[in-house]
């Protein structure tokens, strides 16, 4: 019985282990590519290490690109959308918690339809919206979609859901309005669902293709997401130029990872879990 | 108490702001889409009434047809495939073992990577002539594929990333899921004698059924969504294209590249109707399966 249980165990460290290596590989690899020269990375058969660890290939597509722009541009997405969402879902979902008023069930059901249908159904609207108020091409353009989150409503208000009715009473008791009973009880008590609002905020805000693509086509207003699809295409073949402008494009995101891990597993966790 | 007419203003006022911009930004548009469907609007002209002019026209064409096979066949493989491999994952990592911080961060990896960036390093190492991927293949002995180049292959390439890419995210949310589950269920199990298959076949998935249910629910939704790696990873002159290339690649390729409004929206809306029938379907087949405690 003994001897079995440890053959287990070294079977599941061999499973998660090779699992490991197939997803850390491929960015070890474009790591090892981006401090190549062209004529070693395409050599075959491939050397691992590169020879000579050169960083030209990151100065390169530094200059060839505006990157200062794209990080500006991808921070300044990321933190607007962060507050907007955390904002204006945290009200809302606060009143359908915690308050009653008419209308109630309807105004619920019309902010969670948009959770049932794909995002592309709103693109070219909300397109033909930013072209028309005049933004497209700032950074307001790739905040617009994000600025109200049914998800944020949904997430939040199982938060809030959960606060035990007495604070609430004994606060009334002592003459707090609803404005104050927000601010000063309930926000603090759902801080762990706001943490988890801001980390999904950030990480689909980042990873966002298809929308910044279509509103921001200037190459200085452009975020990381975008702005990297233009660096596929200037240099279509030189590998480690591509490799190094993937690198950059990772290393913000992955060292934010690495600080909050903590906050990003739970965060996405209880995403699942609090439907 | 909290039922006073005084707040009721209170609550209105907590709710306009996201109720005002999800008229704008949501509600209102699906209404423009579904018009504009009905519409010819080429380029920046006005549109003129179509009827169903330009469903008719999305159905008839070849390339619908394609990009329909392409997306129903990437959400039957990457769903499966990637929820099996993520609930396997998950159920190791939730035994008693060391290092799990550390596995964390690898699986957890391709998913704070952003799909530009994730699509070029895989282009990379799916190269047909100096990719990495072949060269270890060489080594067993087994010809190089032409992975993006060929027709044949070109989905598998997708759908292959497409897997890579969300196994962490549903580990972590099928982890979370796993640790609600009491040890006293497996410990009285064991006294039973159960095996380690019976023990996670009747303990650890009827009880792990709902968030099963949302994980392959939100990945259901979100393949048939699939846009950013095929972009990415499939340049518009690649032959094989035609054999990649999703519904929702098409809605930006006509809407967006082309200037075909009503086609465009006729494709979004198309995607809507399917997203909503599997959406009903799963909700109602998980009344068979997913058990709440």
């Amino acid at each position: 019985m003994k001897k079995k249980q440890h053959i287990t165990r070294i079977l599941i460290y061999i499973v998660l282990l090779s699992g490991a290596v197939v997803m850390v590989f491929p960015f070890i690899w474009s790591v090892l590519t981006s401090f190549k020269n062209l004529s070693e990375s395409l050599q075959f058969p491939p050397r691992f290490l590169p020879q000579s660890w050169s960083p030209v290939n990151y100065k390169d597509v530094w200059e060839q690109l505006p990157f200062v722009d794209f990080f500006i541009n991808t921070v300044l997405m990321v933190l607007l959308r962060i507050i907007f969402a955390v904002l204006f879902s945290s009200m809302a979902a606060y009143a359908f918690a915690r308050m009653q008023f008419p209308l109630k069930n309807l105004l619920f059901i019309l902010v969670l339809m948009p959770m049932m249908v794909p995002a592309q159904i709103f693109v070219l609207p909300q397109y033909l919206f930013a072209s028309k108020i005049q933004i497209t091409n700032t950074v307001m353009a790739l905040v617009l979609p994000g600025m109200a989150s049914t998800f944020g409503i949904f997430l939040l208000r199982q938060f809030f859901m959960g606060v035990p009715d007495e604070l609430e009473e004994a606060a009334i008791l002592d003459g707090c309005n609803p404005g104050q009973i927000f601010v000063k009880i309930m926000l603090p008590l759902v801080k762990p669902g706001i943490v988890s609002l801001s980390i999904f905020t950030a990480l689909f805000a980042y990873k966002d293709l298809l929308w910044p693509l279509i509103v921001n086509t200037s190459i200085e207003k452009m975020p990381l997401s975008s702005g990297l699809a233009m660096l596929q295409g200037q240099f279509t073949t030189n590998y480690p130029q591509l490799m190094a402008g993937a690198v950059v494009a990772i290393i913000p995101m992955a060292v934010l990872f690495l600080v909050f891990q903590k906050q990003f597993v739970e965060g996405i966790a209880t995403t699942g879990s609090k439907n | 108490m909290k039922n006073k007419p005084k707040n009721w203003a209170w609550a209105y006022m907590f709710l306009a702001p996201s109720v005002i911009l999800i008229c704008i930004l949501n509600l209102w548009p699906i209404l423009q889409t579904l018009w504009f469907s009905l519409n010819d609007i080429q380029g920046f002209q006005p549109p003129k009434w179509a009827g169903l002019g330009n469903y008719i026209t999305v159905l008839g064409n070849e390339e619908f047809a394609g990009a329909f096979k392409n997306t129903v066949v990437y959400t039957l493989v990457t769903v499966p495939a990637g929820v099996f491999l993520s609930l396997v994952t998950a159920v190791l990592l939730n035994t008693s073992i060391r290092c799990k911080g550390f596995f964390r961060i690898c699986y957890f990896l391709p998913v704070i990577s952003a799909p530009a960036a994730v699509a070029m390093v895989w282009r990379w190492l799916y190269n047909s002539e100096f990719g990495i991927i072949n060269f270890l293949l060489s080594k067993l002995g087994i010809d190089g594929l032409n992975w993006i180049g060929d027709s044949k292959t070109v989905l598998l390439s997708v759908m292959i990333v497409g897997i890579w890419a969300m196994v962490g995210y549903n580990m972590v949310i099928l982890l979370a899921g796993l640790q609600n589950i009491p040890r006293t269920f497996y410990e009285a199990a064991e006294i039973d004698g159960a095996s380690g298959y019976k023990k996670f076949m009747y303990i650890t998935v009827p009880l792990v059924s709902p968030t099963l249910f949302f994980v392959i629910l939100t990945t259901t939704i979100s393949s048939l969504q699939v846009f950013d790696h095929i972009y990415m990873m499939v340049d518009s002159t690649n032959p094989a294209l035609k054999s990649a290339q999703s519904l929702v690649y098409l809605f930006y390729k006509y809407t967006f590249v082309q200037y075909d409004k009503g086609i465009g929206s006729a494709f979004a809306s198309l995607l809507l109707g399917l997203v909503l029938i599997l959406t009903c379907i799963q909700m109602y087949a998980q009344k068979k399966w997913v058990i709440y405690q």
